[in-house]
């Protein structure tokens, strides 16, 4: 019974942190969805969002703002930071390249990647700050099945709460609204879509906030997990197995890929890592990624591209 | 601060090396490689801030060593060994007699520099870390492993579990993990742990976590079940912190966590709030708290605009660590001027000023470092100097020490030395020096 017991206990926290991962992927995701770019950085968004987010709290709080009122100010003024960050990008980096192939646009982001990480630690500090916005206990379910229960942290739950709201949130966004329509001619053919009156740079400029956005919800969630510091970037690196497997352009293919992801990685360190060193998961979860590669390239939920020749 | 901002963003866009006064003739030229960014920069920052603050002291309040200036560069590492080397071998050669010593503050990093230092005649000072072998000073001429080595570490970590328990006899059984970053770091301690669970009886586990650490459920998934009686922490950055909040999360105690002295820090417990209290660490000799040496530097350099910290950060673990490195190379290089004259000297040179420096209590006085360190020397075939500890516990607030102080015993640690060190010298077709000989 504690075998069971500790394997549905790595089980559920690994379907947690993978949900955690998929708040990181979203954020690539809706860019890709809408632009055919692979948004390097999206990392690098989630710490600027985080620090902004932090530092304002921090000092809001401070100024003698009661805590509810500093949440909603502060979370006010980091959306107020990632709208601003969006107009710059779209304005001085993607903006100009339009047209440009899809590689160029990638550098593009890479080059993003690090004026943000700079930018954000230059202007925000680069210590670790930290976030308590969730609880971070923990649950011990059927404590009388198994010794010592099944531990659930609330902080996981909730972060897969807000990733499933995310997920209906822009599934209506996408699906019912007009500028979502407009995203989505936009990334099936920008130029057709600019030919028929779409305005390109607002679109991007949208795309480019809500996926900011998305980052301010992901750094919550991670700024309570870890603190708010520089290696909340290195989320990007767990969200690209995430992606593989999903699928660069469905959101629900985000939150399944980061389901497996999680669910794997962390079944793999415990039950196969302690026979063989350990160490394993940060691999790991790439080994799952070119095993859904070799049997589907456009990942679980990806659109499968389909080219006259 | 916002001159420190300024500074910051140069690194960043100019993508490492800070801005460096032209070399002088007369002064002597120290490396600072250091990391202010980066998913270490969150311990990088105090502790490179502590060595540019002495460096600037001494320059400021003495006129440099002997009226020798010290002229110093920083470069950026990031952490990462292929940029350390970079860093090493742009700068190994300014100044007008080279590079006097290098501080890489990275494990890493120094396992690959210690053949190029060799080669280029230039000591590698590795104050609490680097390799636990380089101690042997007959094999590692040019290693300097002052103050304590992991080895040192595990030892008195262990000596410190024995305490609590009741005595080393009561280490028969225990269940003791070791939760270390998989890097050449955090590995170092394993060989010494394993001939020290032999010789207790106690169960060992290693468990490592990637680089850098922020994702450690599984780790902490498995320790629950494990419950092991003692998790010792031999983490860095962000894992550390992790790693308190992980096992606040499966409700591991935290005051049966020890980390070593490089999870001990302010950075390591601030973001995880009450969940870090009772957390315990090592202390490599010195812990936080202003001593004679902080007035001096908030007079000579804080009140002139001149200090790399904010203020508020000045004596701090890591800022203080800093120091005291810094504070031993420049004691290195003041030792070798008595023997090679008042001007700017050669690694080589400052080599024998390091294996011949002995520093006790009264110089420690003199220097403002009462109460932070106890009496050093170093010898040729002991690079360490010293191998004292204690321990201190988080209450939320600030450290507290906890202990009194430790010797890591040598007749359990240098056998390991030896040994080690010898392969590495049969490797390597090192010749060991005979110590006896040298002065």
């Amino acid at each position: 019974m504690i075998a069971l017991g500790q394997f549905l206990e790595v089980l559920i926290g690994g379907l947690m942190s993978g949900v955690l991962y998929s708040l990181v992927a979203l954020g690539f995701v809706l860019i890709f969805k809408a632009s055919g770019v692979f948004n390097f950085a999206q990392g690098a968004m989630v710490l600027l969002a985080g620090l902004a987010l932090v530092r304002s709290l921090d000092l809001l709080v401070a100024s003698g703002f009661p805590l509810w009122a500093a949440i909603v100010l502060g979370i006010g003024f980091a959306a107020v930071i990632m709208a601003i960050t969006a107009w710059l990008i779209e304005r001085f980096v993607i903006g100009p390249l339009v047209n440009q192939d899809g590689l160029t646009l990638f550098m593009s982001t890479i080059g993003v990647t690090f004026v943000l990480e700079g930018a954000a630690q230059m202007i925000f500090g680069s210590d670790a700050y930290p976030l308590r916005l969730f609880p971070t206990d923990a649950w011990f379910l059927f404590e009388n099945v198994f010794p010592g229960g099944i531990l659930v942290n609330k902080l996981d739950v909730w972060g897969g709460v807000i990733a499933g709201i995310l997920v209906a949130g822009l599934a209506i966004f996408f699906q019912r609204t007009k500028t979502g329509r407009a995203l989505r001619a936009v990334a099936d053919d920008h130029m057709a879509a600019q030919s028929v009156g779409i305005p390109i740079s607002w679109i991007w400029f949208v795309v480019w906030l809500a996926a900011g956005l998305v980052a301010l919800v992901a750094a919550t969630v991670w700024g309570t997990k870890l603190g708010v510091q520089f290696s909340i970037t290195f989320l990007a690196l767990k969200a690209l197995p995430v992606l593989i497997i999903g699928g660069l352009t469905s959101v629900p293919g985000a939150i399944v890929g980061g389901l497996i992801v999680g669910a794997g990685e962390k079944l793999a360190e415990v039950f196969l890592g302690s026979h063989i060193g350990g160490g394993i998961e940060y691999w790991f979860a790439y080994v799952l990624a070119l095993a859904v590669l070799l049997v589907r390239p456009q990942g679980l939920f990806g659109e499968r591209i389909i080219e006259r020749i | 601060m916002v001159r420190n901002k300024l500074l910051l963003a140069a690194a960043i866009l100019s993508g490492g090396a800070f801005a460096s006064p032209a070399a002088a003739q007369s002064e002597q030229f120290i490396p600072i490689l250091s990391y202010r960014t980066g998913a270490y920069a969150v311990n990088g920052v105090p502790y490179a801030n502590g060595v540019a603050d002495y460096y600037n002291l001494v320059n400021e309040r003495d006129g440099g060593i002997n009226g020798v200036k010290l002229l110093v560069e920083e470069c950026e590492t990031g952490y990462a060994t292929d940029k350390g080397v970079e860093c090493y071998e742009r700068l190994k050669g300014k100044g007008p007699t080279g590079a006097a010593f290098v501080n890489p503050l990275s494990t890493g990093i120094t396992f690959a520099l210690t053949e190029k230092t060799t080669t280029d005649k230039i000591p590698i000072i590795t104050m609490g870390y680097g390799r636990a072998d380089s101690k042997n000073g007959a094999v590692f001429a040019y290693n300097f492993p002052l103050l304590g080595t992991y080895w040192s570490a595990a030892d008195i970590a262990i000596q410190h579990v024995a305490k609590e328990v009741g005595g080393f006899d009561k280490l028969k059984g225990k269940k003791i993990s070791l939760l270390y970053h998989d890097s050449p770091y955090g590995k170092e301690p394993i060989p010494m742990l394993q001939v020290l669970a032999k010789k207790y009886a106690f169960e060992f586990t290693p468990i490592p976590v990637t680089h850098p650490g922020v994702e450690q459920k599984s780790q902490w998934l498995s320790i629950r079940q494990n419950r092991p009686d003692y998790v010792l922490v031999w983490g860095w950055g962000v894992m550390n912190g992790t790693a308190v909040k992980e096992a606040a999360a499966v409700a591991y105690p935290r005051d049966k966590m020890i980390g070593v002295w490089w999870s001990g820090a302010e950075p390591d417990v601030q973001p995880a709030g009450d969940q870090a209290v009772g957390y315990k660490a090592l202390m490599l000799q010195h812990g936080a708290g202003k001593f004679p040496v902080h007035a001096d530097i908030e007079k000579h350099v804080y009140a002139k605009g001149k200090g790399a910290s904010e203020p508020g950060k000045v004596g701090e673990v890591l800022y203080n660590r800093g120091m005291v490195n810094a504070m031993l190379g420049v004691e290195a290089i003041r030792k070798a001027q008595e023997k090679f004259g008042k001007k700017p000297l050669t690694g080589e040179q400052v080599r024998w000023g390091l294996e011949n420096l002995s520093l006790p209590d009264a110089r420690l006085k003199e220097l403002g470092f009462e109460g932070m360190l106890k009496p050093i020397k170093i010898s040729c075939s002991d690079h360490e100097g010293a191998r004292d500890g204690r321990v201190q516990q988080w209450d939320g607030k600030g450290w507290k020490v906890i202990s009194d102080w430790y010797t890591a015993n040598q007749s359990e640690t240098e056998p390991l030395v030896e040994e080690v060190s010898a392969k590495y010298a049969a490797d390597k077709k090192i010749q060991p020096r005979d110590c006896s000989k040298e002065s």
